[in-house]
């Protein structure tokens, strides 16, 4: 392995040196400063005299004499079933005192692409606990399904509720096999604050969840190109548990909108030609490249299932990143700073939050035959009631007929009993659409037309003792 | 170049000098624009896209990790190019026309690896060919000679290249062949020393030859209401869906793609979600073609090209298979394609582009975006084909503005030239109407030229009840500004009524379950018979009105409401018969 001394450039986070070989690109690089400290990076471009180097830790202490090392291969990720129950930095190095790690395989981060072709499609319902989710906007094994939030809305508090509830129905059926399929959880922490990382930590270990979690933590002063590494360490380590150690692995990342960041500046670093809000114009391409490994293979147990977060800048969501990502996820679930300042927990506004993969997941031997009537009718009154409150504000309560003042009372009832059911209450499916019936069961019978007649006469309570009767037994 | 025949290829062969993503520069590589050449010591595939003195620009369809300057380049000298020929059909591919199928078997892995090439039909697979020429008949380009049973449902027809000979040229057979053969196989030998085969290869940027273009006159009927009621589009025509994520272009796609009525269905999956082509690749083979029970797959195929799949195989993936569809529309068939979604491929370009560092224009798009548009929809079309037949390409692209804002350079350069416009809204979609097609922004410029058929075909009246429905929509439209203001018990009592009758157009008719096995397909005759039932609802209540029945009465009246069923009904004819007695009786009773 050949030293160079030769830096010509630095700039920003990057290093431009001399080199008399071929480099490889994406190849890793070791640069050595001479206070003796090792940094890594990974290059970016390469030419036959000169490659850049985007160095992760950032180029602080680089000076023209520092020594260039490559590696001679792309960057690897150790992989062990021995991760779980570990912390790790946002560059794969344990950072909990633990033993070391020995890994069982290094596999390239920059996964390749699953074929098409070898997809399973999804269609097993996820249960988080969350009425929702899980009554409205089903998660499946196997989807990738963000939440789009804003700054000081309680986004973490959710992703950790459902890293807590999550459940696959069919484990509790007792599988003899016991490498069967087990939950696992990967959290990816990509420039979060300290307090919001110590958060994440306590309720990992409050719960017991760390014993089936591997954490990275790239915090919000560790250097910002780490992130660009931190997802697809997260991303091959949950492939590796997906896909050979046949765990339905849930994968959450926080916050995307630091990574986004990350991406920019590497971009404006490099004096691209840059897109929209000077975003690099590859974004879409790369978020893409992160997004779709989640999924499942066939004649694999194993599934990746990925929740990001991400903040949308101004709580818009035509900013590039919850734009490009909206249109590569299967959905998304919004987080609503109104509902928030209203008390809701957790404050999902479910109105423009969506699970694509849904309609495949939820009806007879899924969850439930009425699901998805039930969900449809949901969507359709509390969409009415919504409309009507505006009304409201002009004409008064007294001007609307008794039809859209009854819907009026399914839209607050909807919030106040179906959505805000508190940060740990954990509702089975059945309770869900228990209280689902409840509140359609305030709306006339006719007004229920998306709904199979069948249902209707099964499941709508024709009166309020009957009402009382089922919240009682609840 | 087609991946079919590697051998003969003349190379003059280069050095890699600077790697940047996808994008390779090559010293002293002899290649002209848009050769095809495999990088580097795995053999990527690629295809010269500049060149600029002893630099030659490549761009690469496969991840470029690991490779490095000093690998070689070798040269192909020919364009990228697609097979042709029977194994088309229930076929899955890239978008370079790799077989995902094939290629699982080859890498024995469920990723995508790099470096494995395979042709784009199976070299070895024998067909059993018919023909339909004898020795010492005259052939000119094109022309038939044979056929083969492709799948259950499609006859491949098996024609003298459109190459082979020049226009209004003819030749003689020499020599015919009947029987089991592989595609490579000569089948028919003519005079002129072409020795024709069931494979044919043709460049994918360059629109295969045809003898007339013509106006479309027949609707691509997809059993949509919306669509076919309201903005329909006919074999040969174009059309975009744009809309925002979440608004169901993707819902769209697949419902025209199981359900038009066209002969073939390309499916171009362009830089979308892997999930979404599964869904496509699992339900497909197990769906029924409706027009006659074979399996969809049978007349399908699919380009897949996911969006974490190499950009500028992106790129390349529309012209895959809009070459493809003119193959099949050269047999004379109707094809259809789906482009979901053509703002992937122009991000694509986008991308190439500014890795070459060119001179962006609008929003950092290539200044040609909207040539290569124009370029792709012109290749659609009703169409006379050098051997007499008649066939069209119908071409439907997703569009996906960022942010769902129509006024980005994507979306307007695309409606300049497609003449049906499917707007889809978030705000339906956020209510759960769908299809959410806008009905006050989406039109189709093809109504007046399909008309006389759907007059024939359907009923006499058919544009006329189109027009009562849109006057409706109108009328609905205006009054919901006032009642957003002042609430809807504060109108005159006709113009409730209005709004009565527009909710069930809006909630019976436009709104359609795609996933409903019933109400997923909806045939023009139940779509014209719907229509009628909302009018004689309209006409009955508006009579009630005048003879003094408050409007609240005819509101709530018990036989309407049916009307939102009507949908789900397989035996719709008498369902409807009944509902309407029902209506009028019930509305005359009040007075």
């Amino acid at each position: 392995m050949k030293e160079y001394q030769t830096i010509t450039e630095i700039s920003g986070p990057l290093v431009y040196a001399e080199v008399d070989e071929a480099i490889g690109y994406d190849e890793i690089v070791e640069i050595e400063t001479a206070q003796g400290e090792t940094l890594r990076g990974q290059v970016l471009e390469s030419s036959e005299d000169v490659v850049a180097i985007q160095v992760f830790e950032g180029t602080s202490g680089i000076d023209r004499d520092a020594s260039v090392r490559f590696l001679g291969e792309t960057m690897k990720m150790p992989v062990t079933e021995d991760l779980l129950g570990r912390v790790l930095d946002g560059s794969g190095r344990p950072i909990d005192d633990g033993p070391e790690i020995v890994p069982e395989d290094r596999q390239d981060i920059v996964g390749a692409a699953i074929n098409p072709y070898s997809r399973e499609y999804p269609e097993e319902f996820i249960e988080t606990g969350v009425s929702a989710i899980d009554g409205m906007n089903t998660l499946v094994r196997g989807q990738k399904l963000p939440i789009f939030s804003s700054s000081g809305q309680p986004h973490s508090e959710l992703a950790m509720q459902i890293a807590r509830q999550a459940s696959v129905p069919e484990e509790e059926e007792g599988d003899d096999d016991e490498d069967g399929s087990e939950f696992a959880v990967i959290f990816g922490a990509m420039g979060i604050t300290q307090e919001e990382a110590n958060e994440f930590m306590e309720d990992f270990e409050r719960t017991g969840a760390l014993e089936r979690s591997v954490v990275f933590m790239n915090l919000a002063d560790d250097p910002a190109v780490e992130r660009t590494v931190t997802p697809r360490m997260v991303l091959t380590t949950a492939e590796y548990l997906a896909f050979e150690k046949d765990y339905h692995v849930l994968v959450i990342l926080t916050d995307m909108t630091n990574y986004c960041e990350a991406l920019r500046e590497i971009g404006a670093a490099r004096e691209e030609v840059p897109g929209r809000r000077g975003y690099p114009g590859y974004m879409y391409t790369d978020l893409a490249q992160l997004y779709e490994r989640a999924g499942r293979i066939k004649g694999r147990e194993g599934s990746v299932t990925q929740i990001p977060i991400l903040t949308m800048p101004g709580d818009d969501d035509t900013h590039p990143i919850p734009d490009l990502t909206g249109y590569i996820t299967e959905g998304q679930i919004y987080v609503d700073p109104d509902l928030n300042s209203q008390g809701l927990q957790p404050p999902i506004n479910v109105l423009p939050s969506l699970s694509r993969l849904m309609d495949d997941g939820i009806g007879e031997g899924l969850t439930r035959e009425d699901h998805a009537d039930v969900k449809d009718q949901m969507f359709a009154a509390y969409a009415e009631g919504e409309d009507l409150r505006d009304l409201v504000n002009i004409v008064g309560r007294e001007a609307l007929s008794e039809l859209d003042n009854k819907y009026l009372d399914f839209a607050d009832a909807f919030e106040s009993e179906f959505i805000d059911q508190g940060f740990d209450q954990n509702r089975d499916i059945e309770e869900t659409l228990s209280i689902g019936w409840d509140l359609l069961s305030m709306l006339p019978k006719d007004a229920l037309n998306r709904i199979d007649e069948e249902f209707i006469e099964e499941y709508y309570r024709e009166d309020d003792a009957e009402r009382e009767v089922v919240e009682a037994a609840d | 170049m087609s991946k079919a025949d590697t051998t003969d290829a003349v190379s003059d062969d280069g050095v890699i000098q600077s790697v940047s993503g996808p994008v390779v520069t090559a010293r002293d590589l002899d290649a002209r624009m848009n050769d095809v050449v495999y990088v580097g010591d795995e053999g990527l595939m690629g295809e010269v896209i500049e060149i600029e003195g002893d630099l030659t620009t490549v761009q690469v369809y496969e991840e470029t990790s690991g490779v490095g300057p000093g690998e070689p380049v070798e040269n192909t000298g020919e364009p990228l190019s697609v097979d042709l020929g029977p194994g088309v059909l229930d076929a899955i591919y890239d978008g370079v026309q790799r077989p995902l199928d094939v290629l699982e078997g080859k890498m024995g892995s469920p990723y995508l690896d790099r470096g494995v090439d395979a042709p784009g039909i199976d070299l070895e697979k024998e067909w059993e060919f018919e023909p339909s020429v004898e020795v010492g008949d005259e052939v000119g380009r094109g022309d038939v000679v044979g056929i083969v049973e492709e799948t259950v449902t499609i006859d491949h027809k098996v024609m003298v290249p459109p190459d082979a000979l020049d226009e209004g040229e003819t030749t003689e057979v020499t020599a015919v062949e009947s029987g089991s053969f592989d595609v490579t196989e000569t089948v028919v030998e003519l005079a002129n020393g072409t020795d024709v085969s069931m494979h044919q290869e043709w460049p994918v940027r360059e629109a295969r030859p045809s003898a007339n273009k013509k106006t479309p006159r027949t609707p691509l009927v997809s059993g949509q209401r919306i669509l076919d009621g309201l903005f329909p589009i006919a074999k040969g025509g174009t059309a975009a869906i744009p809309g925002p994520f979440g608004s169901g272009k993707t819902v769209t796609q697949h419902q025209l793609a199981k359900y038009a009525d066209a002969d073939i269905i390309i499916y171009v999956g362009c830089g979308e979600r892997g999930n979404e082509m599964t869904e496509v690749i699992e339900d497909f083979p197990e769906l029924e073609d409706l027009a006659n029970g074979n399996p969809l797959m049978a007349r399908t195929s699919l380009i897949a090209n996911t969006s974490n799949m190499p950009v500028a195989a992106r790129e390349s993936c529309i012209y895959t298979g809009i070459t493809i569809a003119e193959y099949y529309r050269d047999m004379g068939y109707d094809v259809a394609l789906m482009a979901d979604s053509t703002s992937r491929w122009a991000e694509a370009m986008r991308e190439i582009s500014s890795r070459l560092e060119e001179m962006p224009g609008e929003e950092g798009y290539p200044a040609y975006l909207a040539a290569r548009l124009a370029q792709f929809y012109e290749r659609a079309g009703y169409f006379e084909n050098v051997n007499g037949t008649e066939g069209s390409v119908s071409a439907i692209g997703a569009v996906s503005p960022p942010g769902g804002d129509f006024s980005e350079p994507v979306t307007q350069n695309t409606l300049r030239i497609v003449k049906t416009f499917w707007a889809l809204d978030a705000d339906l979609a956020e209510r759960r109407h769908f299809p959410s097609i806008n009905w006050n922004e989406s039109y189709s410029l093809y109504k007046d030229q399909l008309d006389p058929w759907f007059e024939d075909e359907v009923a006499d009246d058919w544009a006329e009840k189109r027009q009562w429905a849109v006057d409706v929509l109108d009328e609905e439209t205006e009054l919901q500004e006032i009642v957003q203001l002042v609430g809807k018990d504060a109108l005159p009592d006709d113009q409730q009524l209005t709004l009565e009758v527009a909710r069930y157009l809006r909630e019976a008719y436009l709104q359609q379950n795609a996933f409903h096995p019933v109400d997923t397909f909806c045939p023009p005759e139940k779509t014209y018979l719907m229509l009628t039932t909302i009018q004689t609802f309209s006409d009955e209540a508006f009579d009630a009105l005048d003879a003094g029945v408050p409007v609240e009465e005819i509101v709530d009246t018990e036989a309407a409401p049916r009307i939102n069923r009507i949908g789900v009904q397989e035996d719709y004819e008498e369902y409807i018969e009944e509902l309407k007695a029902d209506i009028t009786e019930e509305l005359r009773s009040l007075y």
